[in-house]
């Protein structure tokens, strides 16, 4: 990085006075990433959060592969079998002889496509409408808001449930449901953010350029937004696992033979006298995800926002 | 000067609640009746006269319209209606019945939290960086990312099942019974309350004034009472509306594991078997206690706050 300044310094011509400001605003403009990205490895918490929670998602996408047993297997002769390495279950198995450690990761499979997908909804419409309303401001703002705020007086967790009862439990219906209740917080931070980039010189200049209402959002405004976004992401994901487990735990999530780690938990609770195991693995699986999630998303705004410490 | 400022903002707020009121009513009726499956689609068939004479009797053969403003009338009057599931009850009654229950857990939980969380954060800020700051955040951490429902089962079996100190579940209004389930619901909002303490008091901590009392030689047990602590916990009391809805979902999940009789554990029963009435009521119930909350809250946080009452009256 620092060689590469030097060398474009060197290549200056000595006698123009704006191509020193240019080049010292491209390099600041690619340092602010650079800074972040060292200031997050130097966050203990969250590198070593991050490395689980990149060994949790090999785990989860390739560990059913690798392992013996299919989820819905039944293994008769093991029924509510402690974890052992002589059965080959090493989580052991529930009531009916399942296998935990390939329900967990199963389980694990659809919680995390949950987050992600839940919050890349969440992500798509609170970024539209927080740019639009941002950007258009006056009026069009005010209504806009004004609807954020009235939703966001709503009970959100009862009325995902009434969602879930009123459309049938299917899994496609979670994402949405989810994602489209959570996307306030979104669209909140957005329209701030968009307030305060609308009066922006490059913004202007765009403007003055005859760059359309369209293109400016896109290509100007949300670009400078990802910080920001990604940040809100980062910490929208586990809340929205959370939501999820949440409503499988109740009976109102996925389905059997599909699993989460809500539903998991669910079953385990039912046995853990029993059969502590059932409880305890897909229990710890979910909360070191969590845990995971919130700690890189607060070193993530600790080391793009500095300032902004909690 | 200043009252009337608050007055007003007071009046303002308050009549900004018509609306989202409205909004929760319609969208409540709205979603519920467009389900597939009604209250009486039991798993025998009714003869079509009773089938007739039911929803007569319950209005459910009216105009979808109709029935929407005959429910916004009963609605204004604090009339919920009957009961679809629990035939001998009205809704009414049902809250009248749950909700002190989950009421006295949720209190008991929030006052837990206040004190615990305010006193951890204050303690952690006064230490920061230490080794003793990081893990009660640490920990505090675990408390926000560890949901109600794998805690809840854990402490069951921890204290109740292999320890035996306390009953596992059920109600009877003893303390012993309320334990564990106010512990469970209280502790995300302790280490939420915990870490916006914390955050906001090494901001006041540094502050001016602050060094202007300890310069004064004020022990620094004053400081913090005396001048730290009002300012630092005013993110803590604008973080108590949020924290009361949050309250309020997590008391559904521990009726249920603890077998509670609160009104959380109607709803999920209400919900399962598609009680309109009560879902309905259930969730503008809770709407509005959310929303009145968030009123007081947004008062108490004005009331506290000099510089607001001093904007208000500019």
């Amino acid at each position: 990085m620092n060689g590469e300044t030097e060398t474009k310094n060197l290549d200056l011509p000595i006698d123009d006075p704006f191509a020193e400001v240019f080049v010292e605003k491209d390099v600041r403009g690619r340092s602010l990433w650079v800074d972040a990205w060292q200031r997050l490895l130097k966050n203990k918490a969250a590198v070593v959060s991050g490395i689980i929670m990149i060994i949790m998602l090999l785990m989860v996408v390739f560990g059913p592969m690798l392992l013996p047993w299919e989820g819905d297997f039944t293994d008769w002769d093991n029924t509510s079998s402690p974890p052992s390495l002589e059965t080959g279950h090493w989580f052991g198995t529930d009531a009916v002889g399942r296998d935990i450690l390939v329900r967990t990761l199963e389980g694990g499979r659809i919680s995390l496509l949950v987050g992600i997908v839940a919050t890349l909804v969440s992500l798509v419409i609170g970024v539209g409408y927080g740019a639009v309303a941002g950007y258009y401001g006056g009026m069009t703002d005010r209504v806009m808001m004004r609807i954020v705020d009235i939703i966001y007086a709503l009970p959100f967790m009862f009325f995902v449930i009434l969602l879930m009862v009123v459309f049938g439990r299917n899994i496609v219906l979670i994402f949405v449901a989810i994602g489209a209740v959570n996307w306030l917080d979104m669209a909140r931070i957005v329209r701030g953010q968009t307030l305060s980039l609308k009066n922006t010189e490059f913004v202007e200049a765009a403007r003055a350029c005859g760059v359309d209402h369209r293109e400016i959002i896109l290509r100007h405004i949300i670009p400078n937004l990802l910080g920001v976004v990604m940040v809100y992401v980062t910490l929208t994901i586990p809340q929205v696992i959370l939501v999820e487990s949440f409503l499988s735990f109740l009976g109102l999530g996925v389905q059997e033979p599909m699993s989460s780690w809500g539903a998991l938990v669910n079953d385990g609770a039912q046995d853990m006298e029993s059969a502590p195991w059932t409880l305890v693995f897909p229990a710890t699986f979910l909360t070191v995800t969590l845990y995971c999630f919130n700690y890189i998303g607060d070193g993530m705004r600790d080391a793009l926002d500095p300032k902004d410490h909690l | 000067m200043k009252q009337a400022g608050v007055l007003r903002h007071a009046a303002v707020r308050l009549l900004g609640l018509i609306p989202t009121l409205l909004v929760l009513i319609t969208i409540a009726f709205f979603l519920i009746r467009i389900a597939p499956g009604g209250p009486f689609d039991g798993e025998k068939i009714l003869p079509p006269e009773i089938r007739a004479n039911l929803d007569a009797n319950y209005h459910l053969d009216e105009p979808l319209l109709q029935q929407y403003f005959r429910y916004l009338g009963q609605i204004v009057t604090g009339d919920f209606g009957p009961s679809f599931q629990y035939k001998d009850w009205t809704v009414n009654e049902l809250i009248a019945r749950g909700f002190p229950v989950s009421a006295t857990i949720g209190g008991l939980a929030m006052v837990l939290a206040f004190v615990l969380g305010t006193l951890i954060g204050t303690f952690a800020a006064l230490r920061q960086n230490s080794a003793i700051d990081y893990s009660m955040m640490g920990v505090a951490m675990l408390g926000i990312s560890i949901p109600n429902f794998v805690v809840a089962p854990l402490l069951i079996l921890g204290t109740a099942v292999y320890a035996g100190w306390l009953p596992a579940g059920g109600w009877d209004w003893s303390w012993q019974r309320m334990v564990l389930p106010v512990v469970t619901l209280a502790l995300p909002v302790v280490a939420y309350i915990a870490r916006l303490t914390r955050g906001s008091m090494i901001e006041v901590l540094h502050s001016n004034y602050i060094r202007t009392a300890r310069a004064k030689g004020l022990p620094e047990w004053q400081v913090i009472r005396r001048h730290a602590f009002k300012p630092a916990i005013l993110p803590v009391i604008s973080y108590m509306g949020p924290a009361t809805a949050a309250l309020i979902t997590g008391s559904v999940v521990i009726e249920r594991i603890y077998s509670i009789p609160g009104l959380g554990s109607y709803f999920v029963q209400g919900a399962l078997n598609r009680d309109y009435t009560l879902v309905m009521g259930v969730v503008i119930f809770y709407g509005i206690v959310i929303i009145v909350l968030n009123f007081i809250v947004d008062l108490l946080y004005a009331w506290l706050n000099p510089r607001i009452r001093f904007d208000e009256a500019q």
